[in-house]
């Protein structure tokens, strides 16, 4: 589904990635864990083509994506839901899920409003309201609508449970599963083990942008100095 | 009463033609983030083609409004192509480059308006229908007028609409916040930019069109209008087309009263509106600061300083300037000094922007005072060449400390707005000030002092200045107040939370930067024996960030070389018919093929032929 390998990226003069690799496969949830800085948000852009990417490859079903505009990635069937939500606040709820609408794709789920607005409820009260009248837990459901209203068969969260509400947490576990259940692959980044443990299948821990772990939740627990030496603030 | 409806009225529609050319241009700022001084080039082409349809189709009422729509059709056609061929290929560089290469099109289109239609005024027929006044309260009102005023909210109904029920007018609204979301959201941000450059063209291509009844198409158009619609975009929030019409209204209503008390205000009030609401909002009546994501900028490379051969290098060419003045002809020492004069205009631009991170559209300013100063000091005081050149740096540094206070409590583009509004503000006295800067007529007979009247003589006075004048800017750019300001430039924050006071130095910076363009203004006006307004004009200015762009921004010698270019490429382009054009194409040459300018193009000469040597 996904293969990154080797990848390098940079901002400016300062090197971030140094050489990444990581697997995906089809309906897997995976989980990429690290500190603040670690290089998990830098690995997510530069799948979505929005950092300048070094050297690597990033193969999607076998296509080598490295190097391609955003929305032709987002068109192959990538989805991505930034750390910082980016919905557009001067925009409706309704108009924001159109500016993520595209064409149904083969091979993975249609979203169609009404569905999404079963999965999230709270928006669908909200649905003439500005982006930026709704609170942090709605914004973050708006902006995972919002990209899935693009089809996608993959799927790049961006620190879901950050910033919001014990409950909206919960909410978003459900969805994440949901996610799984019909069918699509899901990369999550994550500081909050405890939530990666509880929605996804397996985890990678990065650290100054190189790889340090992967492997099932289990090993993880039965090594407590990895997730001490890599997680621990 | 009924005086001041019709000024009323006067005013509105006004208003409306107006907001047309700024609708167009906030609309393509939104989505490209360009800064496009073309736009004033697409709304007299919008002219001339409505004149030429106009009379050529002598259609009556039907006729009339079909040239109109038509000649705005194809002016949206001619942004297409500029955005096709020019701008598509700078979206990511920096804000300097974008504006030089718009500005290259100004010139080629001016050029090409000269070929087409002749250098002469053309006075358009009135429009058929709307030729008469009617009486409103005893007054005559141009019917058009009253057509223009309800053209103008017609339009912006239009774009509500297309804006809003639109799923195109949803992604430019979401474009405008963040287009690199929208990019990640599987939207093709090269059509969207294409599209919204076509309607922002036509829409200033329709503002022309629809004055051909009101003025004559003229030459000047372009240039004319384009201080005034910045003005309005900035007021009403770069981007926004309501806030454009909101302050397009508020800019002609109170002009048409202003000029009622205050005849010469026109000119300036403009800016001084502008300045106030930037200062009050810094980012307009209905703007919204940027989103942080999406200026998809080239990071900065940093500066080098030049290692122990280069500087010889330099020592030895300083050395052979100063002995130039006892082999090369007089003429050529004239303009050895011209080139001087130049270089330390834009090495003080430089060290504003490269160094201090401030983009200037109105450097020119500084130099202006500095060289209307040492004149009127000659000419109304009666001092001597060496304190009257003292007082033009002088006299820079405090008009630079003045509006350096404002302009630094902005960043980014509406810096650059208030920079431009300050110096036409300082325009806009000089050329009205008549009893005191002689106005159009400028100030003449500024001749050296007797000891100095030789032109090698004058050349050493502007050898020592000059270049004492650089040699101060490079020392600061090394001391730790140029890394203090280079380090504001890169991360404000960062520097504000290890405890630096940004505002502060970067007022400072400005000031010397102004003082320092003032001293090239007072040796320039030695030179020239006079000065006039247009020291002080938007072009002159443009001028200075095409010779700190041609030289290349990154590098300290970059502004040499871009002055020593721009002189040059004057001296001799400027006797051939049609030199705009040749001036233009160099300027969009240079943006497209060598994006480090004369100094990157050196250094990788030089790399070559090291390789080539190893
Ligand atoms: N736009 C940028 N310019 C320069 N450096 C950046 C930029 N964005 C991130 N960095 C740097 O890149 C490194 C990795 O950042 P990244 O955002 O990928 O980390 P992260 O693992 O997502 O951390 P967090 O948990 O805080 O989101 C950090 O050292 C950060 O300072
Ligand atoms: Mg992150």
């Amino acid at each position: 589904m996904l293969e990154i390998d080797g990848l390098t990226a940079r901002y400016g003069r300062a090197q971030i990635l140094n050489g990444v690799s990581l697997t995906l496969g089809r309906n897997e949830v995976v989980a990429l864990l690290g500190r603040n800085g670690a290089g998990k948000s830098t690995t997510m852009k530069s799948v979505m083509g929005l950092v300048r990417q070094t050297g690597g490859s990033i193969r999607h079903d076998g296509w080598e994506i490295r190097g391609r505009a955003s929305h032709v990635i987002c068109r192959a069937g990538i989805g991505y839901v930034p750390e910082d939500r980016r919905i557009f606040g001067e925009l409706t709820v309704d108009e924001n899920l159109e500016v993520g609408r595209r064409p149904a794709r083969e091979g993975a789920p249609h979203w169609k409003t009404d569905h999404l607005f079963q999965l999230f409820p709270n928006l669908a009260e909200r649905r003439r309201n500005l982006g930026k009248q709704l609170s942090g837990g709605e914004q973050q459901m708006l902006t995972i609508a919002r990209t899935l209203m693009g089809n996608p068969s993959l799927v790049l969260l961006d620190e879901p449970s950050e910033g919001i509400a014990p409950v909206i947490v919960e909410q978003m576990a459900n969805v994440i599963s949901e996610l799984k259940r019909e069918g699509l692959s899901v990369l999550i980044s994550e500081q909050n083990l405890h939530f990666a443990r509880e929605v996804s299948d397996r985890a990678y821990i990065i650290e100054k942008g190189t790889m340090r772990y992967e492997g099932g939740f289990a090993e993880l627990d039965a090594n407590p100095d990895i997730s001490t030496k890599y997680l621990a603030v | 009463m009924g005086f001041y409806l019709a000024q009323l009225l006067t005013g509105l529609a006004n208003a409306s033609s107006l907001f047309l050319i700024a609708s167009g241009l906030s609309i393509i700022f939104g989505v490209t983030r360009i800064v496009n001084f073309a736009h004033g080039s697409f709304y007299m082409l919008g002219a001339y083609l409505a004149y030429t349809l106009v009379t050529t189709l002598n259609g009556g009422i039907l006729g009339y409004w079909f040239s109109v729509l038509v000649a705005a059709l194809i002016v949206g056609g001619i942004g297409l192509l500029v955005e096709l061929t020019i701008l598509r290929r700078i979206y990511r560089a920096p804000e300097l480059f974008q504006l030089v290469a718009t500005f290259g099109v100004v010139l080629i289109v001016q050029d090409a308006t000269l070929a087409i239609w002749g250098a002469e005024d053309l006075l358009g027929p009135r429009a058929p229908g709307l030729d008469r006044a009617v009486r409103l309260m005893g007054e005559p009102i141009p019917e058009y007028d009253l057509a223009l005023i309800a053209i103008g909210p017609a339009v912006l109904a239009a774009i509500w609409l297309l804006f809003h029920r639109t799923r195109w007018g949803i992604l430019v609204r979401a474009a405008t916040q963040d287009r690199e979301m929208v990019g990640a959201l599987g939207v093709n941000q090269a059509w969207l930019f294409s599209a919204a450059f076509v309607l922002g063209s036509a829409l200033a291509g329709l503002g022309g069109a629809l004055q051909i009844p009101r003025e004559a198409v003229s030459l000047q158009m372009d240039l004319s209008i384009i201080g005034e619609a910045f003005v309005v975009v900035v007021i009403g929030g770069m981007g926004s087309v309501t806030g454009a019409f909101v302050a397009a209204v508020l800019i002609s209503v109170l002009n048409a009263f202003a000029i009622l008390i205050f005849p010469q205000i026109s000119i300036v009030l403009p800016f001084v509106v502008m300045a106030v609401v930037l200062i009050v909002r810094p980012y307009g009546l209905f703007g919204r600061p940027g989103s942080e994501h999406g200026g998809a900028e080239e990071p900065e490379q940093p500066l080098r300083l030049l290692d122990q051969k280069s500087t010889m290098v330099l020592l030895a060419l300083v050395a052979v300037l100063g002995f130039s003045p006892a082999v090369v002809s007089d003429f050529t020492t004239i303009l050895l000094v011209d080139v001087m004069v130049a270089t330390l205009f834009a090495v003080s631009l430089h060290f504003m922007m490269g160094i201090g991170g401030m983009v200037s559209f109105g450097h020119a300013a500084y130099f202006g005072v500095g060289a209307y100063a040492a004149a009127m000091a000659v000419k109304l005081l009666g001092w001597g060449m060496l304190p009257a050149m003292a007082l033009g740096p002088i006299a820079a540094a405090l008009a630079a400390i003045f509006f350096g206070w404002f302009c630094v409590r902005l960043s980014g583009v509406y810096l650059a707005m208030l920079t431009m509004a300050a110096a036409q503000i300082l325009w806009g006295v000089t050329f009205q000030w008549q009893d005191v800067t002689g106005g159009d007529d400028g100030i003449l007979g500024v001749w050296p002092a007797k000891w100095a009247a030789s032109d090698r003589v004058f050349f050493y006075v502007a050898f020592i200045l000059c270049l004492g004048g650089i040699w101060v800017l490079r020392r600061v750019a090394h001391s730790p107040f140029g890394y203090t300001l280079r380090g504001i430039r890169d991360s404000r924050i960062r520097a504000e939370a290890i405890g630096v006071d940004t505002r502060f130095h970067q007022w400072m910076g400005f000031t010397l930067a102004g003082t320092l363009a003032g001293m090239a203004g007072a040796v320039f006006v030695f030179s020239k024996g006079s000065v006039f307004p247009d020291a002080l004009s938007i072009g002159h200015s443009i001028d200075g960030l095409i010779m700190v762009l041609l030289g290349g921004i990154h590098a300290l010698g970059g502004p040499v070389y871009g002055a020593m270019a721009m002189v040059l490429i004057e001296d001799w382009v400027s006797r051939l018919d049609y030199w705009r054009f040749i001036f233009g194409g160099i300027i969009l040459t240079v943006v497209l093929l060598a994006p480090d300018g004369i100094a990157g193009g050196v250094r990788r000469l030089g790399q070559l032929v090291r390789r080539d040597a190893a």
